[in-house]
């Protein structure tokens, strides 16, 4: 487009006619790349925009519990959430669940991500796999899977019990211990993979120059490996975060109704009470909290990459 | 550097500990997986352990349990259809991002990824909003548009990446030896993005498989995907049929990894 709408001049000064053709290949181009374009804007619109925007505009709308919508344009959805006690506990605990599961999912992921990072084996390739396919499988299997090892009769408890290590079960399950162990584990593939990629500045090389100018293996650990891996872990953190505070599955299942969170919230304002609006004005204040935390992370990023 | 290596001492204790940690760190990863699996093909009654025997009675269940059988079809057809709209819808895309020049593409690009960075449970909430006056609450076509938006950035990414990676000079050769555009799609362009395609569209199918939280916001009580049947049984009862349905469902989920990892690299698919 731009080198077409460059040469145009020079083209209708040369002559008219080849003037003409570089207009209509020009034309014909906008139609292709718009023929190309349209039909997938349309359909994000329809199944992204709209629900979006009739949510937004939902909330905004007085409900009645028993499922009424009153149509009209009040704050009220959102005073109550902002000022009754309980919702603030219920932020608070989501926030904090973000925090607690980003911190162990970094802790346990960073091990992982600095080996594959250095592997020079033949398998690293199948070891990268094997460490990030969990993606692709269902997160309602995988928590069931916690489920099983975590329960009053899970593995753990039955492995402690068989020990003679405990008598009464430990309360692994029904939840947040249950539910913050479930998402470290569901989120560290993308954590590894966040991390993998962010640790472009670290090198071997740079470790062993350290190591052979004196520098003890703790030592090249803090002063090189550590700094240089920061973005990376940063940006895993801040994924976990933003992945854990959204999250509903995990919380549902594993927290048995006892972990309320902003996630499990919405869903018992729409199903059990039916107070639509409201359930919108829960999301839109959830919507919030996450634009806030991606303008902070950028900001960070640009501090730590300038 | 070799040289270097040459006088270290031979044995590291730090290394083999290192190793053992990051091995443990992979078995917490595949922890839950692997569990479902002893799980499968034991035969207490109900979820116990140790294991008290070896039997393949959860599996024989499953065709039987017709809550299972009708979430299956529900699931596949809805994964059929959404990975080939998202494919009809976002190859197009991923060529106009590429192979033309024009204003507010980085936008254009951002809009079409940004459906991954908004909670699917927010989306959900939209979706049964706006579905419920249309009356797609409880519709194939309700949970079809409401898997579109979130699996089509999917596509997109892979099928840029593809294009990414190769120059246009054979598209251009084709054109001046007086291909037609369509000519040049179908035998140039096509077979060159035809790894990014494919990713795109088994990443789209079982994502679209295994979401859960949309599809219980939109047909809970009058279509309910396998997803959503596995959370109802979880969450009522203790056997463990469910977890000869979750071998089944991991096995699915390794195929699609095993063809992504083959076409393109699971990593750089999923970046």
């Amino acid at each position: 487009m731009t080198v077409t709408q460059t040469e145009a001049p020079a083209a209708r000064r040369a002559g008219a006619a080849e003037g003409e053709l570089e207009k209509s290949t020009g034309r014909r181009n906008r139609r292709t790349y718009l023929a190309l374009l349209i039909p997938g804007v349309l359909g994000l619109v329809v199944s992204f925009v709209f629900p979006l925007a009739y949510m937004v505009r939902m909330s905004f709308n007085k409900g009645a519990p028993d499922g009424v919508i009153e149509e009209t344009f009040t704050l009220d959805t959102y005073i109550q959430p902002l000022t009754d006690p309980y919702y603030w506990r219920v932020t608070l605990d989501t926030f904090q669940m973000g925090v607690t599961v980003g911190l162990l999912c970094v802790l346990v992921s960073y091990p992982v991500a600095l080996f594959l990072a250095r592997s020079t084996s033949k398998y690293r390739g199948l070891l990268i796999a094997v460490a990030i396919a969990p993606l692709l499988t269902s997160a309602v299997v995988r928590t069931y899977g916690w489920m099983v090892i975590l329960g009053t009769n899970g593995l753990v408890n039955s492995t402690l019990n068989e020990m003679g290590l405990i008598d009464t079960p430990l309360k692994l399950t029904n939840n947040m211990t249950g539910v913050t162990i479930g998402l470290v584990e569901i989120f560290m593939p993308y954590a590894i993979l966040a991390m993998i990629s962010g640790f472009g500045r670290l090198s071997p090389q740079l470790e062993e120059a350290a190591g052979s100018l004196g520098a003890s293996k703790l030592q090249v650990f803090t002063r090189v490996t550590l700094p240089l891996s920061l973005p990376g872990i940063l940006t895993a953190f801040l994924l976990v975060f933003v992945l854990s505070i959204s999250t509903f599955i995990t919380p549902r299942l594993l927290g048995g109704g006892s972990v309320q969170v902003l996630a499990t919230e919405i869903y018992d304002q729409t199903t059990g009470l039916l107070n639509w609006p409201f359930a919108a004005a829960l999301s839109v204040i959830l919507l919030v909290l996450f634009g806030l935390i991606i303008a902070v992370y950028q900001r960070l990023t640009k501090k730590i990459g300038g | 550097m070799s040289e270097a290596r040459l006088f270290k001492p031979r044995f590291n204790p730090a290394k083999p500990a290192f190793g053992i940690l990051v091995f443990l760190l992979y078995l917490f990863l595949l922890a839950p997986l692997l569990i479902v699996f002893v799980v499968s093909f034991a035969s207490n009654q109900y979820l116990s352990f140790p294991p008290e025997g070896l039997t393949f009675k959860w599996y024989e269940m499953l065709p039987e349990e017709s809550t299972f059988v009708n979430g299956m079809r529900v699931s596949l057809i809805v994964a059929v259809i959404v990975t080939a709209i998202v494919l009809a819808l976002g190859v197009p895309v991923a060529l106009a991002l590429d192979r033309f020049e024009f204003k507010a593409k980085a936008a254009v690009q951002s809009f079409f990824l940004s459906p991954l960075l908004i909670p699917s449970i927010v989306l959900a909430l939209g979706m049964v909003l706006l579905f419920g006056p249309l009356n797609l609450n409880n519709t194939y076509t309700g949970i079809i548009i409401g898997h579109v938006a979130i699996t089509i950035p999917f596509v997109i990414r892979t099928t840029l990446m593809s294009l990414a990676t190769t120059d246009t000079s054979c598209e251009a050769a084709a054109r001046i030896l007086g291909a037609g555009s369509w000519t040049v799609f179908r035998r140039i362009t096509l077979p060159i993005i035809q790894p990014g395609v494919i990713a795109g569209g088994v990443i789209a199918f079982i994502v679209s498989f295994d979401e859960a939280v949309i599809s219980l916001f939109v047909a809970e009580s009058g279509l309910p995907t396998l997803p959503v049947q596995v959370l109802r049984y979880v969450e009522n009862s203790a056997d463990a049929a469910v977890a000869a349905l979750s071998v089944i469902l991991i096995l699915i989920s390794l195929a699609v990894v095993v063809v992504v990892e083959r076409v393109m690299g699971l990593r750089k698919a999923l970046r």
